[in-house]
């Protein structure tokens, strides 16, 4: 296990937090690590809670159970705070990063003393700036890549634009858009 | 050569069929269905593969489709889920009845009620007597590679049954793992073209297929059914072989994990399986002897196999993700239990259930399981053979 990474997202129905997580296990496994990218699916509407998880390893993944004790966690929807215990279990050499607009030292009492690192970003702002509408799984997809150290930047754009060649195949004009949200979430995040 | 993906299970066997390209694929498009019939829609309307898709109003016109079309001579199929099974049901016996080798691409998800979506197989397992081969997975890779081998083993001239290829509901259906896959070409050739025997569009030997039998004749014809079922096992060692050929997988009619020297076991089908081999190299680690057995093959059932795999073990847990409501376990419980009778075990055997409605197994509830394996050792003593796993009492 000397190379595993565990990350847990919540976010809402109709955010993209399990496309994220998907393109999450995309990117790495370009990188050719073994790696796991998987939805928890509770009631389907929009605006729930859903919770994704990525696994992601030098060795092969077997075990086919959710995620219980993170290193990282993402936070795609700022109003889950109130409502579910994010850093539950979450690893205090770890991190977990937040989608929000207010300053970090607004965050942390919420976190229920989380001795972790607390990153932020506001995806709502990168996203508008470059995609035009409110996307907020691209820059945090970004935003995760950089806090986790899974790749290093250059390797993750490169990859990422073949992969949104591939995903937006019949709508290539968001392509840059979202290239943009993402070289925009690296500089961003703090 | 193989090529490295990373693939969700759903996109892995509808990748398996483009590449098998088969004649008639029937299937009903929305929810209780999967994301299986709807990548192939892509294939077929991309012209990437030869098969007429179509889309049907219910699980019971796909299985009726299919069935009417692998009489007509086609290599068919259909996909489903969860209550679509339960839709299909009256079919598929007809199916079996009439030995049509089509295949099934499930995807095992609860039945309501409670209404849920999630993973557990009380679908296949409430069809396991309807005279389909059934063939489990533990992750994409499984999935994909027992939907290359599935013609084989259902069109082999001494099986001609249908068969069901099983993943489990958004374990493996939805999650995007790693995987190999196979050459287009070498998925080509090693399912070969199918050259029914008997087949309605034969004008050279007209027959009517699926007639009223009377009592005269029904119980011969339910009695070569299983005459048909008792070669399968043999047939499906000698695909496998054949398909490691090509693969480099190994295939059985079950999975033995660190058997060799075990005394206590875990038997048990699907997703969890992987979970439960991080459990045992944990405790073998530790100095337990400690194994699994996993089963590939259900229907029919490899008993003998399975009770000599078991015979040096003190202690197993079998363990079932679906309910059979008889007081005492579940269907693959009662299926070891009567394998360990007839093999004369003397081991301590208790049938747990798990996992219904997709409840999540963690390596720790494995290794909960081997400790009241080795409690059970200790007091000679099985106590209670009828267990749930994870339940608020």
């Amino acid at each position: 296990m000397s190379n595993h990474t565990e990350i847990r997202w919540h976010g809402r129905g109709g955010q993209g937090a399990k496309t994220a997580a998907l393109l999450l296990a995309d990117v790495a496994f370009q990188t050719g690590k073994y790696v796991q990218g998987f939805p928890e699916y509770g009631p389907e509407r929009m605006g729930a809670p859903i919770t994704a998880y990525n696994r992601i390893s030098d060795t092969v993944i077997r075990v086919h159970s959710n995620i219980y004790d993170p290193q990282y966690v993402v936070v795609v929807d700022e109003s889950l705070l109130e409502t579910v215990d994010v850093t539950s279990g979450l690893k205090e050499d770890g991190a977990i990063l937040i989608n929000t607009e207010r300053p970090k030292e607004e965050i942390i009492p919420h976190l229920k003393g989380y001795k972790g690192k607390v990153y932020t970003i506001d995806a709502k702002k990168v996203s508008l700036a470059s995609i035009g509408r409110y996307f907020p799984n691209t820059p945090l997809l970004a935003a995760i890549v950089k806090v986790a150290k899974i790749m290093d930047e250059e390797t993750f754009l490169k990859e990422m634009r073949a992969s949104f060649h591939h995903k937006f195949a019949s709508k290539p004009e968001v392509i840059e858009g979202n290239m943009k949200a993402l070289e925009m979430a690296l500089k961003e995040v703090q | 050569m193989a090529k490295r993906d990373r693939l969700s299970g759903n996109e892995a066997v509808a990748i398996a069929l483009r590449q098998i390209n088969p004649d008639v694929f029937p299937a009903f498009p929305i929810t209780p269905s999967t994301e299986i019939p709807q990548y192939f829609a892509s294939f077929a309307a991309d012209g990437l593969v030869d098969t007429e898709f179509i889309p049907v109003e219910s699980e019971h016109s796909s299985m009726s489709a299919a069935i009417g079309a692998s009489a007509a001579g086609a290599r068919s199929l259909t996909a489903t889920s969860s209550c679509g099974l339960a839709y299909m049901w009256e079919e598929l016996y007809i199916a079996a009845s009439n030995r049509l080798p089509l295949a099934l691409a499930l995807v095992n998800r609860a039945l309501s009620g409670p209404i849920n979506i999630n993973c557990d197989h009380s679908d296949s397992m409430g069809a396991r007597d309807a005279g389909w081969i059934q063939v489990y997975a533990e992750n994409n890779q499984e999935a994909y590679d027992n939907m290359v081998q599935a013609y084989r083993i259902s069109e082999h001239k001494d099986v001609r049954l249908p068969i069901m290829i099983c993943q489990d509901g958004f374990i493996t259906s939805h999650a995007v793992e790693n995987i190999e896959l196979l050459e287009d070409s070498d998925v080509k050739n090693f399912v070969g073209e199918y050259e029914p025997e008997n087949y309605l569009l034969n004008p050279e030997c007209p027959m009517a297929v699926g007639p009223y039998s009377v009592t005269d004749y029904y119980m011969e014809a339910k009695r070569n059914q299983a005459e048909g079922m008792k070669h399968v096992p043999q047939v499906v060692l000698d695909v496998a072989k054949e398909f490691q050929a090509i693969s480099g997988r190994e295939y059985g009619l079950f999975e033995s994990y660190r058997m060799e020297d075990a005394k206590r076991a875990v038997v048990m089908i699907g997703s969890a399986a992987g979970t439960a081999k991080d459990a045992i190299d944990r405790l073998r680690e530790q100095g337990e002897k400690v194994g699994l057995i996993k089963i590939r093959l259900f229907r029919p059932f490899p008993a003998e196999e399975i009770a000599e795999a078991l015979k040096n073990v003190e202690a197993v847990a079998i363990m079932d993700r679906a309910e059979g409501y008889t007081n005492h376990g579940g269907p693959l419980g009662a299926d070891v239990m009567a394998a360990l009778f007839r093999a004369k075990s003397t081991a301590h055997a208790i049938n747990i259930v798990y996992g219904l409605g997709g409840r999540d197994v963690r390596v720790e509830d494995m290794e909960k399981v081997f400790a009241d394996l080795k409690q059970i050792i200790d007091d000679n003593d099985a106590g209670e053979t009828y267990r749930y796993m994870g339940i608020r009492e």
